[in-house]
């Protein structure tokens, strides 16, 4: 039974995580509601699978405490597996077996009958449309396949709560809003989900609620509309082809925006949030921009989009930090890499 | 839970003993299963498994047996105790390499959020592998009659033989479990699992008498748990050496490989990440 059925569905106060010299989690506090959605956004190596390996007790916390259902996940661990269906970055099916297979192989784990293995199988490939793939080999399957077959594994138990790492990492962007939908469903019919994700889009179209992990900390956490007002209003956005004026396009419109502009390298885009002052901003924008003699494509105001708000948060993109954080694993071990990343 | 509530009704989802030994044992003869379906889904490995150890019958049979001179008997009686045990010692990469990958692939972090028994992936594993591992012993004794080799001790002993080869074969296994868990990827568990197997099945009474190795190496190759095992089986196999001496020293190693590799594995699993 739940301990507290009124109670958040995961609670989790001050836990902490160390691998040797690396602090994947420095203080996580999270409370998730029932039948609620919660976004844990961040980049790669921000903590967020050491915290879900932690609330489904594959990682023992250094400190802090985690409940999931109700139960501690670490002294009543056994009974938390009872409660929670966990689905991984990678697809953790066993590929020579068909869809059918391994799910009756789940089914039969859970210490259902074989019929009754047989029957949750069919219901399972009926709703993730794996009815005519059920009697292949999973290896046959498409990535999108593998992951709805891996999804469909983890809901085998009927899961409490449900744990997805990142369920669309990899994908391509079709097999992607498939998942979408599937987790959609799954929704409405009240399982408690937490996702991990670091696309901020997806957080925002899935998650009821969202914090923010960098480093091992929730930096910000709200609903998606609440942090993007963290932004401060609009966005003015615009692209300079040519790469050497991006330091001078810079110093034009710092004073037309209200925080520090942001361009990025790469692709020559600058940004820079101008708050409520909407297309005053943009005329003052396109005057010093002229005015300091520098060619722009795309100038544009547009509503802030989470990645706007990472950067407005963290002071770096989501996907620069990926970059150093990639650098940061390649000097520990891969042991210890497919611990402490994401 | 409220105060209000009867405070022994937080047990009713934790199982009793017994539950949990059956769990135990059922969790472990489905994963056993699985793994034996996987392996006849994968026919060019399954013949692989088999047709490695054929051919080293055939080659120490015929390319190396002529040239090679064994007191008291045929070389191919001497040879197929050697072969066997050495086919048992090998079944272990593939309990390491398949550990490693399912590890890796995520397997086993889905299996170990689960409310089955966090034994059985370990258990179901072995108990497949060693049921792999004895219809491939099977298979080379037969293989062996065909080019020569016979039992010369009689029906008893020569299942003792088999039996005593499958529970070094599993206590190979068994290490080999602990490197494919702590190791993790599976290449560099097959490139270990080279490095100290060939060694010690080579540098054994496996394939040549130790008395033509020099002096030095002989100090090894007499004092290491392979040539007790192999001497052993060759006592029950031929009947013309004394045993007790070999059957106690295999007896103890074995006994030490359990003691201390089960402890091993079981620590590498919890930690598997």
């Amino acid at each position: 039974m739940s301990q507290d059925s009124s109670g958040p569905a995961i609670l989790v106060e001050g836990l902490t995580k160390s691998f040797g010299e690396v602090q994947a989690l420095r203080g996580i506090d999270l409370a998730v509601p029932r039948g609620t959605v919660l976004g844990v956004l961040g980049p790669n190596g921000a903590g967020k699978t050491t915290a879900v390996r932690i609330l489904t007790t594959l990682l023992l916390p250094d400190s802090g405490r985690a409940l999931v259902d109700g139960r501690d996940v670490v002294r009543q661990a056994a009974a938390v597996r009872r409660s929670i269906g966990l689905s991984g970055q990678s697809a953790a099916i066993q590929e020579e077996l068909t869809g059918r297979e391994n799910l009756e192989l789940i089914g039969r784990l859970y210490h259902l009958s074989k019929p009754e293995s047989r029957s949750r199988a069919a219901q399972l490939l009926e709703q993730f449309d794996l009815v005519d793939a059920a009697g292949r080999p999973a290896k046959t399957y498409s990535g999108g396949m593998q992951r709805r077959l891996d999804l469909a594994a983890s809901l085998v138990g009927r899961p409490q709560v449900l744990f997805l790492d990142e369920p669309t990492t990899g994908l391509d962007p079709r097999s992607r809003l498939g998942m979408w939908d599937i987790i959609r469903s799954l929704v409405e019919g009240g399982t408690t989900l937490l996702l991990t994700t670091q696309y901020l889009d997806e957080a925002d179209e899935l998650a009821d609620e969202i914090v923010v992990i960098d480093h091992g900390l929730v930096i910000a956490a709200g609903t998606a509309e609440e942090l993007k007002s963290r932004v401060g209003g609009d966005v003015l956005e615009f692209t300079v082809p040519d790469r050497n004026r991006l330091s001078d396009a810079v110093t034009a419109v710092a004073m037309v925006g209200e925080g520090e502009p942001h361009a990025d390298k790469e692709t020559g885009v600058v940004s820079v949030g101008v708050g409520g002052r909407g297309s005053d901003a943009l005329i003052d924008g396109v005057r010093a921009l002229d005015a300091a003699g520098v060619q722009t494509h795309g100038l544009a105001l547009r509503r802030p989009s989470l990645d706007d708000v990472f950067l407005a948060l963290t002071g770096h993109a989501a996907e620069e930090e990926e970059l150093n954080g990639k650098r940061r694993k390649s000097r520990r071990s891969k042991r210890d890499e497919t611990k402490a990343t994401s | 839970m409220t105060t209000a509530t009867a405070p022994t009704i937080s047990l009713p989802d934790e199982p009793g003993l017994l539950i949990r030994c059956r769990w135990a044992v059922s969790d472990t003869l489905v994963l056993a299963r699985r793994n034996l379906l996987v392996w006849f889904r994968v026919p060019a490995y399954l013949v692989f498994t088999v047709i490695q150890p054929v051919m080293f019958v055939l080659m120490f049979r015929y390319v190396f047996g002529g040239a090679i001179k064994v007191p008291g008997g045929d070389y191919v009686d001497f040879l197929m105790p050697g072969i066997i045990g050495q086919t048992a010692a090998f079944a272990s990469f593939a309990t390491a390499i398949a550990l490693a990958q399912e590890l890796k692939k995520g397997v086993i972090d889905r299996l170990r959020s689960m409310p089955m028994a966090r034994s059985a992936v370990l258990t179901g594993r072995l108990l497949a592998d060693t049921g792999r591992m004895l219809v491939t012993i099977l298979i080379i004794v037969a293989v062996g009659y065909a080019v020569g080799f016979r039992f010369h001790n009689g029906v008893i002993p020569a299942i003792l033989m088999v039996v005593l080869a499958t529970v070094f074969g599993l206590s190979i296994c068994l290490i080999a479990a602990f490197t494919g868990l702590a190791i993790g990827d599976e290449e560099s568990v097959q490139a270990f699992g080279l490095i100290w197997l060939f060694p010690i099945t080579f540098l054994s009474s496996a394939f040549v008498p130790i008395s033509s190795m020099p002096g030095w190496l002989q100090a090894f190759a007499n004092n290491q748990p392979v040539t007790y095992v192999i001497n052993t089986m060759r006592a029950l196999a031929l009947g013309h050496q004394p045993i007790e001496a070999n059957l106690w020293k295999s007896i103890a190693w074995l006994a030490g490989i359990l003691i201390v590799f089960v402890p091993l594995a079981v620590r590498a699993y919890k930690r598997a990440s």
